[in-house]
């Protein structure tokens, strides 16, 4: 009876995150396309509310909400949702609608092609697992381990990659350090050179557009006679010269047109934020980059020294942090009572903010790289890297409870090399961070470069 | 040189077919690749005013195919000065992008950063419809064409439907549907070719041959010092007309 009790909550919460998952879709992803085909729509907000059930199923655990035994069936079940919808179904339909937008294939091939395909992706999603020392021996060949430990190795990758770059960009973008001052007068001058820019574009464009009518005439008048045959060879190919050489210089002009107008935005959005940084919302931006560059500097130090001293924790910060308090700073509580309270606020804060990062940071790559017709398998893949990252920060929550609510995952998860998948995403935290600051200094480098190469070149060429 | 010259701006949202239009429209073939535009791109067009009447004469039109991301929008204003004429474009495959008009020309109007709707609702999403084109037609006074592009890519249905949502019916503005990819869309004599023709007239005679001073040319942005190099002096007197005259606004006859 409380097995039934107990599927009934987790269904109606999983139905309460599937409506999310569509709203979401709808009014945030999908904002400027208008949607054609729902399984895409069903398919995106299917693997949402899987993944959210996986986070819910850890917090009941803390808790102690339902049933153990119903808290393991629901569990498993939903790993083996999860992992049905990551290794088959999406693949299948990205590979699907992948093969019906070309045109070349005709439709009655593209189920067996999409098959192909399909079989394709799947050794290759074997064959990475065997690079990795993810198992311990005694795993079986076609159990959930397996699958779960290679989604997690391409989630791990796409977390450690976002959070390195999220760690740097955050200071970045939001410290006043880094803002380069523009004043009005740098704006003024940058739109006086694009406007002088085009109207050098539209007079070069009104003379072939002259020369071209006149050509026209030309030959419509002197077609007749010997003399006028070759005059008009002749004048032929001094006016193709002349258009040849205006179009050359039309297209640098263009060029420089666009690189001002490039310019033009950056100033215009340094601004924006200079006004930005003055109100309290950017002074506590500010506050919490300095906060965030502390903490990745930190974060970094901490990966270097992991890796080379061999070192995996094998405390949690709860525990650990209460044993602190309680030794070096002399506070007395309960430490079993407290620790439960606090790996469920922990644990809550981190779930809470890592679904909210990904979502936003999906749709900040959904609107820059799609168009109207490859937004279908765009939201296809996004779908795909959200369960993969999801079901993975799973695994690396392990590392963040204490350990009596580890052992739902452990139960489930037997066969997994946890410290692995930390050590792995340390690794790539650290490349991503160090990637990230070399090329945003490289980036910024150039920006204060152009302007005054721009300026002085324009003041040549005038 | 010395043509004279409107402008027509071509707005609407990133991947519409701006560029494709406008290459065919001005050098009358289609474009063989095209990448999202970045800022402007500007063609020119030779345009016989009111043609095969006597009153025939020749004009540049100047089309401003005006790039339509999202993260350039900061910037975009720069190109609405001195607009003659606006063509709205969007994509009949995607029926957002119509939808989406009624920013484009709520952006429009705001081009010097002034709330032109204060006192009324906020945003255009949340503003009625005809409330908020009312107010487009009092501040605009200029011709708007709109066009559907990728006409080839939908069928008959979809095309009934999309007519049924006419946003130029409300604008009051003609509305053509092209296939950029097709010469044939705009061949001399078709429908099509028709009503860009007398858009065009439409457009040079609201510039030339009345009185009525729109509030649009009042607001030009005076950038200091601007003085295009190629610029000679700014009057026109129509051979055509009685001497009464128009436009008293910085123009730069070509």
């Amino acid at each position: 009876m409380t097995f039934f009790k107990d599927t009934l909550v987790i269904l109606i919460s999983q139905v309460v995150f599937f409506i999310g998952g569509l709203i979401f879709f709808v009014k945030q992803l999908f904002k400027n396309y208008e949607i054609k085909d729902i399984k895409v729509q069903v398919i995106f907000s299917s693997t949402f509310a899987l993944s959210l059930t996986l986070f819910l199923l850890i917090i009941f655990e803390i808790v102690g909400f339902l049933d153990s035994s119903s808290r393991f069936f629901h569990w498993r079940l939903s790993l083996i949702s999860i992992l049905v919808m990551v290794v088959a179904v999406i693949p299948y339909y990205i590979a699907f609608s992948l093969i019906s937008n070309i045109r070349i294939v005709s439709s009655r091939y593209s189920t067996p092609l999409t098959i192909i395909l399909w079989l394709g992706f799947f050794y290759c999603f074997w064959r990475i697992g065997d690079k990795f020392p993810l198992l311990s021996v005694n795993a079986q060949m076609f159990s959930i381990e397996q699958g779960v430990s290679r989604i997690g190795v391409i989630g791990v990758t796409v977390m450690a990659i976002l959070s390195g770059f999220g760690a740097v960009n955050f200071p970045f973008t939001n410290m006043n350090y880094f803002i380069h001052p523009v004043t009005q007068n740098d704006v003024i001058n940058t739109e006086r050179k694009l406007l002088q820019t085009l109207d050098m574009i539209i007079a070069k464009k009104k003379r072939i557009a002259l020369e071209k009518k006149n050509r026209q005439k030309q030959q419509n008048t002197t077609k007749n006679s010997f003399w006028g045959l070759i005059s008009s060879v002749a004048n032929k190919s001094s006016m193709s010269e002349n258009i040849g050489q205006l179009r050359l210089e039309i297209s640098g002009l263009e060029e420089l047109a666009r690189q001002l107008f490039l310019e033009l935005t950056d100033m215009k959005n340094m601004q924006e934020r200079q006004k930005w940084s003055s109100t309290w919302q950017g002074k506590y931006f500010n506050f919490l980059g300095l906060f965030f560059s502390f903490y990745c500097v930190w974060k970094i130090l901490m990966c270097t020294i992991n890796i080379v001293f061999d070192r995996v924790g094998k405390k949690d910060v709860v525990t650990r942090g209460i044993e602190i308090a309680i030794h070096w700073l002399g506070f007395q509580f309960d430490a079993t009572f407290w620790s439960q309270h606090i790996s469920f606020f922990l644990v809550g804060c981190i779930v809470v903010t890592s679904i909210r990062g990904l979502l936003i940071t999906l749709t900040k790559f959904f609107y820059s790289i799609s168009s109207s017709r490859s937004s279908n398998i765009i939201v296809l893949i996004l779908a795909q890297l959200m369960g993969m990252y999801f079901c993975s920060s799973v695994l690396l929550l392990r590392m963040n409870m204490p350990a009596e609510y580890r052992v739902i995952i452990t139960e489930v998860l037997s066969g997994l090399q946890f410290n692995f998948f930390h050590r792995w995403f340390d690794v790539i935290f650290l490349l991503s961070a160090l990637s990230s600051i070399f090329l945003l200094f490289i980036i910024r480098k150039p920006l204060v470069m152009t302007e005054n190469s721009a300026s002085t070149s324009f003041d040549h060429n005038n | 040189m010395s043509l004279d010259k409107v402008r027509v701006v071509f707005l609407g949202d990133t991947g519409c077919g701006k560029s494709s239009l406008v290459n065919l429209i001005a050098n009358n073939e289609v474009l063989a690749n095209s990448w999202t535009t970045v800022g402007c791109q500007i063609e020119v067009k030779l345009h016989e005013y009111k043609e095969d009447t006597s009153h025939q004469k020749q004009f540049f039109i100047e089309l401003f195919d005006v790039g339509g991301s999202i993260s350039h929008k900061i910037s975009r204003n720069i190109f609405y000065q001195q607009i003659n004429g606006i063509v709205l474009v969007h994509d009949l495959t995607n029926r957002k992008s119509q939808d989406n008009l009624k920013n484009w020309l709520f952006e429009i109007i705001n081009k010097d950063g002034k709330d032109v709707l204060k006192g009324t609702n906020a945003s255009a999403d949340d503003m009625d419809t005809e409330q908020f084109l009312g107010i487009c037609q009092l501040h605009l006074q200029i011709p708007i064409l709109v066009v559907g592009t990728k006409n080839d890519l939908i069928d008959e249905k979809q095309r009934k439907l999309s007519k049924n949502l006419a946003f130029a019916q409300e604008l009051g503005a003609e509305e053509i549907y092209i296939n950029s990819r097709e010469l044939r869309s705009i061949q001399a004599g078709s429908t099509n070719a028709v009503k860009l023709q007398k858009f065009f007239d439409k457009v040079i005679e609201r510039k030339y041959f009345t009185r009525d001073n729109s509030t649009f040319y009042d607001r030009q942005r005076k950038i200091a010092g601007l003085q295009s190099p190629l610029s000679e002096s700014n009057r026109y007197f129509s051979p055509f007309t009685s001497p009464t005259i128009v436009d008293i606004d910085n123009n730069n006859n070509i």
